[in-house]
């Protein structure tokens, strides 16, 4: 292996070099649910269109979309020890909380060491671009996690092209980088583009026409920027993945840069994710590159970014834990009634019960490891496990003789079920099993992504982070179960 | 591990219950009085003649002045009581080992909840800060997965399963419908509790019990002091508590088709009354018959039925009022409704009327004539897998 020289400035994380520099692993994350847009003119009158898009779940928001891509990442490769991550960076541009960081919650979700920071990058479409080009660009390995909810009013553009996803990176110095970063260049425009005060669930267009041809511009000359600091010519780019905030300008600009061929953007099946895009397109780019191959990732957002990467001989080997292909296999539908109650658009009646009162911040702050990281605990003489964690073994004779039992990668089986159609549910009925985990352990628990005709006893479950309801502000994060579909 | 009981050292010499309704013309303060007022008179006793009282309210009101401030007690000890749904039951039991220990010669326990207050359906417990983690279900769909585990486990098809809780339904409206101070005085068709809209698993409207205020209140004294106050004192046989420590929800071999606490509690009581044979010897049952499966696991867990067979026996009318062994003859919480601090002495009321022979002659059961002697009260709270149980025995009869 060459010696490389990284010029880079320390971030005081890390200055050691370890091997080439580029994406260790990745891992890319699509909601269940589908939205036919052929729904939509035929229930408001307008809008609509053609396909599909994702729709994130009445449970998900850009925090726990992002922890499970996070999950998929971190699972696709070997990630400890010199490969892992030393910081976190989030990007999205609907931030579930201002003020307070949402990268933290991902941190816990993951149970990543407390000297680990998490940061969030801002709440704008281009704040991933960022993310991803300073982890390509400086030292230490990252983990940078792109999450985008995409939201308009019932009828507009925005609704039916915009589409939900998380898509993840561990990027650093492996040996067992799978694409090295090679170059990259930016264009910054400060231009009236697209635009969103916070708290609002709409944003607004100028002129698209304007935007097409101001994002082409950036774009092309980014992109021969980076061929430049690459060292590379337009024909020896193997695959171009595109970010844009439509996909006409996507498109407009793939055909004009000359790459061999134009990775395609799933913006007919998933949609414009925004944010999450740059890491969605990105994946979707790497799940289809072979070796030696060299990806093109153009992001317009703002002005435009590239950074271009090389596929390593590592990437033959390398199986995303669930790949998008999969993922957008195993999509099932959704009632464009429904997807309007989900994103506040219509109110639906509730339940006649009470609405679940806001969660303990310092009852939460002590149960950390349970309610963000699902570890409960493990009798270390009987090998029992307990969920949540308790002190006391079962026979009340021992205290503190437990070790931590960590849940949130272990499947478990349906041992019976039912279904409430009382209960408080932001989308009832709830749906609801009882789960014995492999090796031990069972809760009771909700399922959710999951309609009641599929549930079995004997069904095999996997665990999901879902912000179970909001109160007073406050995002209740914890765990669901739903069934395994490949 | 002792569990010594106190049979018959305590004697129940006064009773009162108000009608269990939606009551919203009457506070938890007013329904508290009129039950009261019902025991003192029963005993014929006044208010200073007792020493202490016990009061038992799951959520509607908090420490014993809510009791005093309703009844203007003067300088009385006041205990607030609260255990779950066996809130009432528990206030009894704590009484009862009062005057057993000589504390106290003559007591009274009130148990009382306004539960139509809150504006929602069914119960709801007031929320404990928490982290959030904690499940959010209803009783209705904890409960419901009885049904499909008992018919896996025993063998029973859906529709027999079906008609076993249908009977449950239709047995206890029947024998509400002959109770005055019951909340639903219809007697239903099976055919009515199968078409009720479905609140939880394949639970329908009927397979729950109504939602009602209400209050109970009893007057205990020793067992030696019983004939001062009435000819016909009812003698505590056994009282028997058990809190579930969570097991159940956490233990994969739990498998929903038996209340562990339930059972153990039964073993306990009946020791304790020194029975040997429930399922010939109890005359009478009040039990939670919070939802249908309920009652169905309650007659094996209480050892009327061999594991497997209770369906069989609901069918066959073993538990129906003129039946071998008659449960709920009042009409159980299905026609009473569910005043979480009243139910366990509304059950031990039904017991002392029976007992005295004092209920009305449409609701008037054979077992006793017969000559079995103990009625049994049963009261839970909580969910399978994670519950308190009470069992009491009492009898007309000192042994």
């Amino acid at each position: 292996m060459v010696l490389r020289l990284v010029f880079a400035v320390s971030d005081g994380l890390s200055v050691t070099v370890r091997g080439m520099r580029g994406i260790i692993s990745w891992g890319a994350y699509l909601p269940y649910r589908r939205l036919d847009k052929s729904q939509i003119s035929a229930f408001i009158g307008q809008g609509g269109g053609r396909g599909t898009r994702a729709v994130a779940s009445f449970d998900e928001d850009t925090t726990s979309m992002g922890v499970e891509a996070a999950r998929l990442a971190l699972r696709g490769a070997d990630v400890s020890g010199a490969s892992a991550p030393e910081a976190v960076l989030f990007g999205t541009a609907l931030p579930a909380y201002a003020d307070k960081t949402n990268a933290t919650a991902i941190h816990a979700a993951l149970r990543l060491p407390a000297a680990v920071p998490a940061f969030d990058m801002g709440a704008s479409v281009g704040s991933t671009a960022g993310a991803l080009r300073l982890a390509l660009s400086t030292v230490g390995n990252r983990l940078v996690v792109t999450s985008d909810m995409r939201t308009g009013l019932a009828g507009s553009a925005d609704e039916a092209n915009g589409g939900d996803a998380a898509a993840a990176f561990v990027i650093g110095e492996s040996d067992a980088v799978v694409a090295e970063y090679i170059g990259g260049a930016s264009i910054t425009e400060e231009f009236i583009d697209r635009w969103r005060t916070p708290g609002e669930i709409r944003s607004k267009v100028w002129d698209d026409k304007f935007s097409e041809l101001t994002y082409v511009a950036a774009g092309r000359q980014a992109y021969k920027n980076a061929l430049e600091a690459a060292g590379l010519s337009a024909d020896q780019v193997d695959l171009v993945a595109v970010a844009a905030p439509t996909a006409r300008i996507g498109s407009a600009l793939a055909s004009k840069v000359g790459a061999a061929k134009v990775v395609d953007d799933l913006t007919a099946t998933i949609g414009c994710t925004g944010a999450a895009q740059p890491g969605l397109v990105l994946a979707n780019a790497l799940e289809n590159a072979e070796p030696g191959q060299t990806i093109a990732l153009v992001v317009l957002a703002d002005g435009a970014d590239v950074m271009i990467l090389r596929t390593s001989p590592a990437i033959a080997k390398y199986t995303p834990t669930r790949s998008i292909a999969t993922q957008l296999a195993s999509g099932a539908p959704l009632a464009y009634g429904r997807f309007l109650s989900w994103r506040g658009m219509i109110n639906v009646e509730p339940p006649r019960r009470p609405e679940p009162a806001r969660p303990s911040g310092t009852a939460a702050a002590r149960t950390t490891d349970w309610k963000f990281g699902f570890v409960g605990s493990r009798d270390s003489q009987t090998g029992d496990v307990f969920l949540p964690p308790i002190r006391v073994s079962s026979d009340g004779q021992r205290t503190d003789q437990m070790e931590d039992a960590p849940m949130a990668d272990v499947e478990g089986t349906i041992a019976t079920f039912t279904v409430d159609r009382i209960a408080y549910s932001p989308s009832p009925p709830i749906i609801f099993a009882v789960v014995d985990f492999d090796g031990g352990g069972r809760l009771p628990i909700e399922l959710t992504d999951t309609d009641l005709e599929e549930v079995a006893i004997g069904g095999r479950v996997e665990m999901t982070f879902r912000r179970l309801f909001t109160a007073d502000g406050i995002h209740n994060y914890f765990w669901k179960g739903k069934l395994i579909r490949g | 591990m002792a569990s010594h009981g106190i049979r018959d050292q305590v004697a129940i010499v006064g009773m009162g219950c108000t009608n269990f309704v939606e009551n919203w013309g009457a506070s938890l303060d007013d329904m508290m009085i009129d039950a009261s007022n019902e025991a003192y008179a029963s005993a014929g006793v006044n208010k200073d003649d007792v020493d202490a009282y016990w009061f038992g309210t799951a959520q509607s009101a908090m420490s014993g002045i809510a009791l005093a401030r309703a009844l203007q007690l003067q300088n009385k000890p006041v205990t607030r009581v609260e255990n779950y749904c066996a809130t009432g039951s528990e206030a009894l039991r704590q009484a009862s080992y009062a005057l057993a220990a000589g504390a106290y010669d003559l007591c009274m326990v009130v148990g009382a909840e306004k539960v139509k207050d809150t504006g929602f359906q069914g119960l709801n417990a007031n929320p404990i800060p928490n982290d959030g983690t904690a499940r959010t279900l209803t009783a209705a769909a904890m409960f419901s997965m009885i049904v499909p585990a008992y018919g896996n486990k025993f063998g029973v098809d859906e529709d027999t399963m079906r008609a076993a809780l249908s009977h449950i339904a239709v047995k206890n409206h029947y024998n509400g419908a002959r109770n005055s101070r019951a909340q639903f005085r219809k007697e239903i068709t099976v055919e009515t509790v199968e078409k009720a809209p479905k609140m939880a698993g394949t639970l329908g409207l009927f397979d729950c019990a109504g939602v009602a205020d209400g209050s109970a209140a009893a007057i205990v004294c020793r067992a030696e002091d019983a004939h001062k106050y009435t000819d016909k004192p009812i003698y505590v046989k056994a009282l028997s508590f058990i809190a579930g420590n969570g097991g159940g929800l956490t233990d994969p071999n739990y498998d929903y088709t038996t209340f562990p606490e339930i059972a153990a509690c039964a073993v306990d009581a009946y020791a304790q009354a020194g029975v040997t044979n429930a399922r010939e010897q109890v005359a009478m049952a009040e039990v939670h018959d919070c939802f249908t499966p309920t009652e169905l696991l309650l007659m094996e867990d209480l050892q009327f039925s061999a594991p497997g067979t209770a369906w069989r026996d609901v069918l066959d009318g073993v538990f129906d009022l003129d039946g071998e062994l008659p449960v709920n003859p009042d009409g159980g919480l299905k026609s009473f409704g569910h005043p979480t601090g009243a139910s366990g002495l509304r059950m031990m009321f039904e017991a002392f009327l029976q007992l005295r022979g004092e209920v009305p002659e449409e609701r008037k059961i054979h077992s006793l004539a017969e000559g079995r002697k103990l009625a049994l009260t049963h009261n839970l709270g909580g969910y399978p897998g994670e519950m308190v149980s009470f069992v009491s025995l009492l009898g007309a009869e000192l042994d």
